[in-house]
């Protein structure tokens, strides 16, 4: 029975469930550090690392569980006013927070801790002084040590008082548990016990003088007792040596009158909890179950859509139902995987409370929209694009106070943090009331990496562009907040990754708006659909700016290595699909189809294609399962008529076919080109 | 075999007490707070409950208190999960009619063996 029981399956939810606590410390610390000293906020944080406590104990991190018990003591004193809440004391909960967390992840990876960091830590927590501090009481539950010579028995005089029963003991599992430790002798004391008529069944009357034989010692005794201490009069003496045997009237009907509780009641059920937790493999299981049943849903519409008409109406009635219900189900699937994005707005508090320390700098981080729910891979992924972007604009953006004083700004510099959904998409921006992006020094650093030709005019959007471009930083010196450059580019392709974009809006003096666009799921995918050849290909919608036709003329070819042709301001290179698939087509003069304007982010290309042809909501399927990862395509989904269609990675797709022509020479063709 | 409330904000404490007990045989409600717990006793009865101390909304101090004035747990045994090393939360927890105490950590061995005590 219990002893098979193995918990390192409750493991994980364990570790689930101390990230979760960490956060909840981490959260409430940061408030506390803001000056906000309300007692229910220290019982969260307090509850939070109790909770931790009790559970590494149970399921064995003795480090944890060791650990957290000095924060713990530090909580419990501050919640009971017993120390107060100073700066000093939350900073070091705070590194112990953090260390908390390196400890958690150790013992889930099985990995050796920083042993010298953590014994430090827990010194400064016992060691910080408080008023009144009072150590733990040790409990004894070293039982075995202290116990005693065993006596050749026991006398337990138990004479429980009346209101015994209101606390739920009954005096039977005392007798049993003695019982079970020894041959038991029992005398019942029925003294107190009055007339049938005065007696209420909810007190307690008896009484009980017992000798208890065998080995068992005083610690055993006692514990048996443990529970019902000040609810009755007990003695518990070392067995005089010659009393003999009193006469056995230990009368077990009259024990029995003590009524055993009715165990087996009723069944419980009906109501279930308000929340479960499902593993997400389970989720996506049922997602790609979902995704298959749309696809034959399709199929079935398109086949009744071939039938003759009498026969098709009734069954093109009901498919209707079903496209209805399956579109319900689907949306309610994807929503099961869906979650606010606050779990990713939490972790920025803490790190611009850090740096501003650092930075010196005033800042104030505000929220709107953390309840906007997206999909949890893609909020997963979002985390660390999201907390570079307000280093940035921290580090970058947000002047130091005096500066800010001198341009007439309050001295506390504001980020604003929004999540909002528009259309499928959820944008999240982060605005600063800063500096704003300086083109001039945007524009010499780029020319001194060669992202531009020197004398270049560039528009305001494609300056602002050029943040995202690799190797690009404007940080006079390097420091470790924003990194070595490697920041905004990383950003940009974490997000074209998602299916995503990123753009930014500057406006000197005033600040800088970052804007992220992203899909809400990964799952599905708008596509537009286009052919090449008979073969049909799906793009993302998200990616496409615009089509269009375009003449022979307009395209300028660049010492036979590549096309060009002139997009507006810029000079954009163009892909042939069928080039890039193999596909035989008849054609292939660029006057005989459609330029595809697609956008990667960081990158805008004309894709060549034959024609567009409708646009469809499609479940991707990975290839990766059945193939291997092809360049250039994300997956592949079925179509209505049964077919597969492959659908293309933008980004791969441009990155791979832009080897050999570096941006650089596309702007500096481009130039060229313009003059002449 | 016997009904049990469950009480515990923790979901990996629930999880491994719960576990133990069906594995045993037990019948087990579990709810996640004190209020959720007393919202549950108005309806129905159970052999035994086994609730934390620290939870949100209401704690488990207070919850016993509360059972005892519903008809139906005057006399249920209460078992209190408690970190606490101290006697204090004991203390308390008896104070409000709690039958006895389940000390933390525990392995479900022992977890067993005290709800059999009151079982």
């Amino acid at each position: 029975m219990a002893q098979e029981i193995d918990l390192s399956q409750f493991h994980s939810i364990f570790f689930e469930e101390c990230s979760e606590g960490i956060e909840a410390m981490e959260s409430g610390l940061l408030k506390l550090g803001e000056g906000e000293t309300d007692t229910e906020m220290i019982n969260t944080i307090f509850r939070a690392a109790h909770s931790i406590k009790g559970g590494a104990g149970t399921f064995g991190f003795n480090d944890i569980s060791e650990f957290t018990h000095g924060m713990e003591t530090m909580l419990d004193e501050m919640r009971e006013g017993r120390r107060s809440v100073t700066k000093h004391a939350i900073t070091l909960l705070l590194e112990s927070v953090d260390c908390l967390k390196e400890l958690v992840l150790c013992s889930k990876d099985n990995k050796e801790v920083d042993s010298a960091a953590i014994a430090n830590l827990k010194q400064q927590l016992a060691s910080l002084p408080a008023e009144g501090s009072e150590p733990d009481t040790d409990t004894s539950s070293d039982t075995e040590a202290k116990g005693q010579t065993a006596y050749a028995g026991w006398c337990v005089s138990f004479h429980p008082y009346e209101n015994l029963f209101y606390s739920g003991n009954d005096p039977l599992r005392m007798l049993r548990e003695l019982h079970g430790l020894g041959e038991l002798e029992v005398q019942v004391d029925t003294s107190r016990l009055p007339d049938f008529s005065e007696l209420d069944p909810e007190k307690c009357y008896l009484g009980w003088e017992m000798l208890l034989k065998g080995d068992a010692n005083h610690e055993q005794v006692n514990e048996v007792f443990a529970w019902v201490e000040g609810d009755c009069k007990l003695e518990i003496k070392a067995k005089p040596d010659r009393r003999e045997q009193r006469d056995r009237r230990a009368d077990e009907d009259r024990m029995g009158t003590f009524g055993r509780r009715q165990s087996d009641r009723e069944s419980l059920g009906g109501q279930e909890a308000t929340t479960i937790r499902v593993s997400i493999d389970k989720v996506d299981e049922l997602i790609n179950l979902v995704g298959e049943l749309v696809i034959t849903q399709s199929i079935l519409s398109q086949a009744c859509m071939d039938l003759e008409h009498e026969h098709a109406e009734k069954l093109s009635e009901s498919l209707e139902h079903l496209v209805r219900n399956i579109h319900d189900l689907q949306e309610n699937t994807m929503n099961i995987r869906m979650l606010p994005i606050d779990f990713a707005f939490r972790r920025l508090p803490r790190i611009v409370r850090d740096l501003s320390h650092t930075l010196e700098k005033k800042v104030e981080l505000k929220f709107s929209g953390q309840s906007t729910e997206l999909d949890k891979t893609v909020l997963e992924k979002i985390g660390d694009p999201l907390v570079h972007l307000v280093r940035n604009s921290l580090d970058h953006g947000i002047e130091m106070p005096e500066q800010r004083r001198a341009k007439g700004k309050d001295e506390t510099g504001v980020i604003n943090v929004n999540a909002y959904h528009q259309g499928g998409n959820i944008i999240i921006e982060v605005i600063d009331d800063g500096a704003g992006l300086d083109r001039d020094k945007i524009f010499e650093k780029a020319m001194e990496k060669g992202l531009v030709a020197e004398g270049k005019k560039l528009s305001l959007a494609q300056s602002q562009d050029l943040i995202f471009q690799p190797g690009f930083s404007t940080a006079v010196t390097v420091s470790d907040v924003s990194g070595r450059g490697v920041g905004m580019d990383v950003v940009s392709r974490n997000i074209t990754d998602l299916g995503g974009t990123v753009e930014v809006v500057s406006e000197p003096g005033q600040g800088s708006t970052f804007t992220i666009r992203l899909p809400l799921t990964l799952a599905i995918l708008e596509g537009q659909m286009v052919r090449v050849g008979g073969k049909i290909y799906i793009l993302p919608l998200l990616s496409i700016v615009e089509s269009l036709q375009i003449k022979e003329g307009q395209v300028n070819e660049v010492a036979g290595k590549a096309e060009f042709f002139q997009y507006r301001e810029e000079y954009l290179p163009i892909i042939r699909l069928h080039e890039v698939f193999n596909i035989e087509t008849e054609k292939t003069n660029l006057d005989q189809g459609l330029l595809i304007i697609i956008d990667t982010g960081a990158k805008r290309v004309g894709l060549f294609v034959e024609e567009i042809v409708g646009q469809q909501q499609v479940v991707i399927k990975s290839l990766k399962k059945n193939f291997r990862q092809v360049q250039g395509l994300a997956g592949a989904t079925i179509l209505g008529d049964g077919s597969v269609a492959l659908i293309i990675d933008v980004p791969g797709l441009v990155q791979s076919h832009s080897g050999h022509i570096t941006e650089q020479e596309a702007i500096e063709t481009g130039s060229v080109l313009h003059k002449e | 075999m016997a009904s049990i409330l469950l009480v515990d904000d923790s979901a990996s404490m629930r999880e491994m007490v719960s576990f133990t007990l069906i594995e045993a045989g037990h019948e087990v409600k579990e709810t996640e707070d004190g209020v959720e717990a007393l919202q549950f006793a108005k309806e129905q009865s159970v052999d035994l409950v086994i609730t934390d101390v620290n939870m949100p909304n209401m704690d488990g101090i207070t919850l016993t208190r509360e059972l005892r004035k519903v008809t139906e747990y005057k006399f249920t045994p209460i078992l209190i999960l408690s970190t606490e090393t101290g006697s204090d939360k004991k203390k308390q927890g008896k104070d409000a009619g709690a039958t006895g105490w389940i000390e933390k950590p525990f392995d479900p061995d022992s977890l067993l063996t005290t709800v059999n005590r009151v079982l």
